[in-house]
């Protein structure tokens, strides 16, 4: 400790300006929590306490982010929850229910369009113990989720005419394929795949796939192919082990996600991430508020347990990430102590603390 | 009696015209004469495996004995422009019937696939998802009918740059299509006694677009109150299909969904080499394998699986009314895949394509044998 502050010191020093180190290794991190709705407040308190249980150096900030009426009259998210994302960078995310009504905008794309999160990471891998007619997937999805076909330009031209604006830039494509490539490198991903349409959307995916190649050509240690969207889906269902990171655009990635997310068990158990610029991040469970079971401590914090294993990893904190991580998949290979969706009997207190108790025994 | 028919054909004549414009009738605008007893076919040997494999569906036809020419218009990569698309689209027009391989796009022009489509207005294209015995395969079980848009949608081919580095794409849905395409699914769940219709959308996003899609179709479900109607987001459908592909029936759906959810379906029960599909219009239909890869990784080893193109063949003759031709080949086809497990690499087996057809043929020789001795006794 001693030692970084006179390195810290040595360094303002040398550099001449205030130089701070991101100190990955020791330090006590904050991270916002949004807990969510329905069963969101369960998990979410599933995780503190694994978290707890295996020390790791995290601080939670629970903010609310039920959207308030603004003075113009439409809802948005309370100030206090974006400033926080904002100091923090980091952020956990359990399912949000969108309200019905007029004025509300979805939650998620306000926080896409604040944090400006141009990329949609979905590490999908088989798990053990939970069986799926795939068993040996091993694939992440990268999806550009800015643009796209998810744009939201659209027209009625005429009445019964429908126009809808696919847009893909140059920017936002090279920024989701230098993303990806990095993802590969510092996840010991051996092929980067780009999934797109060109040989239909000649100019468009015909874009994003220069920039890809552009980006390849800058990250020569990683294998780079380019795929159709058709050939993917078709050869995915027969065999997941030829692929390994894909990248692509929003639509397609969309489907693509979902679809693997289906491969491994469904969105129950899938972890994702959403990567902002200026290093901001906020991981998250896909799946819904489940009302039907909120509060009856039957929820499975499988999705958000991985998300948070996740975000563990992106801030440097390998070890313990892997360590809860491991406790996570021998407490579902195991089998005794799992909740309804997995198959099991169990409350998700008793599935929590059987891996506490798997976590504190490493 | 000329007075009452005529008076039935003008009656008929108002009803079809008020409501033209939105309906399909599957077969009843569908007159195809025979010439002399023979039907004309053009074919399209496209690029990759397409030659091959139409050689050995006309060697098929020929040994099943349906009365059959063919007009072979060499549509490909190289011979592709505006003269060479107009002769084809002549030739398809006046036989009203074509069996297709891909044709590849080369570097900046259209592709030709697709504006054969929308020229010749097929509006809707068929795939038929069965699970096949004899195929290992991870689910069981499927049976699906997949209706797919063929014309619009995200398929036409208008793009622009407004400034270096930012192109858009535009996507049309028309009331007036979405609407053609529901009642032809309706249509064709009532036809084939289907119980349920799954429209496929993202009209949660692409509120304008798929929101007019989806409208049209619950609109139109309005009319079948017997058929169940139900709208699915598409990465939910995706989701279901690796997972419960046993719930669907019909589906419809815009056409890049189609193209997603159709190769979806096909590697579920075995591949591109087993499906084939259709794309029908108003006047002509023309008929290709269900998931259209050309296959240039293969072409020439004689390891393409021929059983996907004789089953669109088969599915052209049942469409020309020879029914019991159409059957034949298709029952053939079925016996070696099934029962007889003769399988290309593709299916997991050493065989080539040669000995595939070979084992069609020689089932189709004895059972046209048994047809000959029927009529000679």
């Amino acid at each position: 400790m001693a030692a970084r502050v006179l390195l810290n010191s040595v360094q303002r020093l040398i550099v001449g300006k205030a130089f701070v180190t991101r100190n990955f290794s020791s330090e006590t991190r904050t991270v916002t929590l949004i807990p969510g709705d329905g069963i969101g407040p369960e998990i979410s308190e599933s995780v503190k306490t694994i978290f707890a249980a295996a020390q790791a150096p995290i601080a939670w900030e629970p903010v609310d982010v039920t959207p308030v009426k603004g003075p113009d009259g439409l809802f948005a998210i309370p100030q206090k929850a974006i400033d926080s994302v904002h100091k923090n960078k980091i952020g956990l995310k359990g399912p949000l229910a969108t309200p019905i009504g007029k004025g509300h905008r979805s939650l998620n794309l306000a926080l896409r369009k604040e944090f400006n999160l141009y990329a949609n990471v979905r590490p999908c891998k088989s798990i053990e113990g939970y069986k799926t007619p795939y068993d040996d997937v091993d694939i992440v999805t990268i999806r550009e989720n800015t643009e796209g076909e998810y744009s939201g330009i659209e027209h009625v031209i005429v009445q019964g005419v429908v126009q809808s604006i696919k847009l893909i830039t140059k920017e936002a494509s090279i920024r989701v394929a230098e993303f990806a490539f990095d993802y590969a490198k510092s996840n010991q991903r051996s092929t980067v795949t780009a999934v797109h349409k060109a040989n239909i959307m000649r100019m468009s995916d015909g874009l994003f796939l220069r920039c890809c190649r552009h980006v390849a050509e800058k990250n020569t240690d990683i294998k780079f192919n380019e795929i159709y969207l058709d050939t993917v889906c078709l050869n995915m269902v027969q065999d997941p082990t030829q692929f390994d990171v894909l990248v692509m655009p929003n639509l397609y990635g969309d489907i693509l996600s979902d679809l693997c997310a289906g491969l491994i068990g469904g969105l129950g158990v899938t972890p994702s991430g959403n990567i902002g610029a200026d290093g901001a991040a906020i991981f998250e469970s896909v799946h819904g508020t489940a009302p039907d079971i909120a509060g009856e401590d039957k929820a499975n914090p499988t999705a958000l347990l991985l998300s948070a294993i996740m975000m563990l990893r992106h801030m440097g904190f390998g070890d313990y990430a892997c360590r809860i991580e491991k406790a996570c998949f021998d407490t579902i290979r195991e089998g005794n102590v799992l909740t309804g969706d997995l198959g099991g009997k169990s409350t998700c207190s008793e599935f929590t603390n059987e891996i506490c108790r798997k976590v504190e025994a490493t | 009696m000329s007075f009452s028919r005529n008076l039935g054909k003008l009656l008929s004549w108002q009803v079809n015209n008020e409501f033209s414009r939105y309906t399909y009738s599957y077969s009843s605008n569908f007159t195809h004469e025979a010439y002399g007893g023979r039907h004309t076919v053009t074919l399209l040997p496209g690029d990759g495996v397409g030659p091959e494999l139409i050689g050995h569906v006309k060697e098929v036809i020929r040994f099943s004995g349906a009365p059959i020419d063919f007009e072979t218009i060499n549509l490909d990569a190289d011979h592709g422009d505006e003269d060479y698309l107009s002769h084809a689209m002549l030739a398809i027009k006046r036989n009203g019937v074509a069996l297709k391989a891909p044709i590849e796009t080369k570097q900046g022009s259209k592709s030709k696939n697709v504006e054969l489509r929308t020229k010749l207005d097929l509006f809707a294209n068929i795939i038929h998802i069965k699970s096949i015995p004899g195929i290992a395969t991870r689910h069981h079980d499927i049976d699906i009918h997949i209706i797919r848009e063929n014309t619009e949608g995200e398929y036409s081919n208008l793009e622009h740059e407004s400034v270096p580095g930012v192109v858009e794409n535009l996507k049309i849905i028309t009331a007036e299509k979405s609407t053609r395409i529901a009642k032809f699914a309706f249509d064709y769940a009532v036809k084939h006694n289907r119980r349920k219709v799954t429209a496929i959308h993202k009209a949660n996003i692409m509120k304008l677009g798929d929101g007019l899609f989806l409208e049209c179709c619950t609109n139109m479900s309005k009319l079948y109150p017997a058929i169940e109607f139900e709208g699915m987001i598409v990465d939910n459908c995706s989701m279901q299909m690796v997972s419960k592909p046993q719930q669907f029936d019909v589906m419809v759906m815009p056409n890049l969904y189609g193209n997603i959810i159709g190769n979806l379906g096909a590697g579920l029960i075995g591949g591109p080499g087993i499906v084939s599909g259709m794309n029908l219009g108003d006047q002509f239909a023309i008929f290709e394998t269900g998931t259209r890869n050309s296959g240039r990784s293969i072409q020439g080893k004689n390891i393409a699986n021929p059983a996907a193109m004789l089953l669109a063949s088969s599915q052209m003759l049942d469409h020309l009314g020879l029914k019991d031709h159409g059957k034949l080949i298709r029952e053939s086809v079925k016996k070696v895949i099934s029962e007889e497990k003769i399988h290309t690499p593709d299916l997991g087996g050493q065989a080539t394509t040669l000995q595939v057809v070979q084992a069609i043929v020689k089932d189709i020789k004895e059972k046209t044998q048994q047809w000959y001795t029927h009529f000679n006794h």
